[in-house]
């Protein structure tokens, strides 16, 4: 983790939409609740998880595994930066 | 725990002057021993799949077995020019299976020595050891279960859905739709036992304990009152995928305690899991019982952990847990859910035992 290291919250949000999109093959606003409108599984959910930690070298650990942290872009990307705040180069 | 000799999951066969008496392109006539026709049958009932490697033609090689009546034994026939242990290795890698569980028999000293060389895993087997095949025990599973009777037209089911999956155009929660899922949740008994047992065997990627509990343990629990031993099997427009899931729940006065949860690693992309853990909050809810499940982190368990999580499962400490002996084994969480009803699930059909009733 180098060059990645002063990735912008709108860079964050920037990516985490074009993975969301290209799955669900529409467009999907950050702030839409992608649970109540039927458009994420919780299988799917268990993706994005393993997805976040790779493209964005985090870890998603215990009550942050919660539902409510992927209810939309707008919520991952805050779940994102704040890992990457609170956890500078975590290797662990 | 002892594991006997690896047992084969899939044997490959030789066609010509093997699996028929003859060579294809240059006799007019190739014929089906009987003996290898019932060993094909027998095989097949104890789980054990059946794929061809052989230099031929496809198309006539393929039309052979089917006019012998055998050709639906098969799954993957390799039936081309190439070296047999491209066949093999392909054959491994569509299946899933370790190249240890895989078995290769043919009349040719040559290619047994090509595959060996390359694959020195597989186990290669004379052609004339195909009338001793069946008693060696490394053929010979020791519990054959419902779903390995079905298992050949379970993979052929699958092989079909990949294709269709392939094929499909759109949102991926609308593939699962497409395909008709029906889960059944039901009470373990009788024969479903060993099922359930080949499933907290062959799961454990998706066992959220790691315990493994034998046919003795649970036959105990089964008598059990306060026990339930539920079993999941699942089905689609391709075919049966068998029993998919199990969960063990111990019922006490406020709290429900799940205290294994295994489901197959077949079904992870139906989310077989997820709909499992939703029918148990709900039955729970209107049953109005915390939960509590147990959860040991292991190296391969952690999609059973984000389930768990996405469910609604945190931990938070209950008063409710009070109620429950400390865990048996080290390591084990304790993770904490307030029920609440759920939707039914948005992809698949769904048929579950009531639990309020026991």
């Amino acid at each position: 983790m180098s060059v990645e290291t002063t990735i912008t919250t709108e860079r964050i949000e920037q990516r985490i939409t074009a993975f969301v999109t290209g799955r669900v093959k529409t467009e999907v606003p950050p702030e839409q609740d992608l649970f109540a409108t039927g458009l994420v599984s919780s299988m799917f959910a268990m993706e994005l998880v393993v997805q976040l930690e790779q493209d964005f070298a985090v870890q998603i650990l215990g009550n942050d595994l919660k539902r409510d942290n992927f209810r939309s872009i707008e919520a991952m990307t805050a779940l994102v930066s704040r890992l990457r705040d609170t956890e500078p180069s975590a290797d662990a | 725990m002892a594991e006997p000799a690896t047992i084969v999951k899939c044997l490959v066969w030789d066609l010509d002057n093997t699996l028929w008496q003859g060579t294809l392109l240059e006799d007019a006539e190739v014929t089906l021993a009987e003996p290898v026709r019932r060993l094909i049958a027998e095989l097949d009932s104890r789980g054990v799949l059946q794929a061809v490697a052989s230099k031929n033609d496809h198309d006539p090689a393929w039309q052979r077995l089917e006019a012998l009546g055998v050709a639906e034994f098969f799954v993957l026939p390799h039936i081309g020019w190439g070296p047999k242990s491209d066949s093999v290795r392909a054959i491994a890698a569509e299946l899933n299976f370790a190249l240890d569980t895989i078995a290769f028999v043919d009349d040719q000293p040559t290619e047994r020595a090509e595959v060996a060389f390359h694959l020195p895993e597989v186990r290669c087997y004379d052609a004339r050891r195909l009338a001793v095949l069946d008693e060696l025990p490394e053929f010979s599973p020791p519990t054959v279960t419902v779903d390995a009777r079905r298992r050949r037209e379970m993979y052929q089911a699958g092989f079909r859905r990949k294709a269709a999956e392939t094929d499909f155009q759109g949102p991926s929660e609308e593939f699962l739709r497409s395909l008709e899922l029906v889960m059944h949740i039901r009470r373990a008994s009788g024969t479903e036992l060993s099922r359930v047992e080949e499933l907290t065997l062959r799961t454990s990627q998706m066992n959220a304990t790691g315990v493994h509990y034998s046919l003795p343990d649970l036959r105990a629990l089964l008598a059990d009152p306060r026990h339930e031993v539920l079993v999941a099997t699942l089905a689609d427009r391709f075919g049966p995928h068998g029993a998919v899931g199990l969960e063990l729940l111990a019922k006490h006065e406020r709290v429900w305690h799940l205290k294994l949860l295994a489901t197959s690693c077949r079904v992870v992309s139906f989310g077989a899991g997820s709909v499992i853990l939703g029918r148990l909050v709900d039955e729970a809810a209107r049953a109005g019982v915390h939960l509590v499940a147990d959860f040991r982190r292991t190296e391969r368990n952690r999609m059973m952990e984000i389930a768990y999580r996405m469910t609604g499962f945190t931990d938070e400490a209950c008063g409710c847990a009070a109620e429950l002996a400390a865990p048996a084994e080290e390591g084990v969480q304790r993770l904490h859910l307030h029920p609440t009803p759920q939707a039914p699930p948005p992809t698949m059909e769904l048929h579950a035992v009531s639990l309020r009733d026991g």
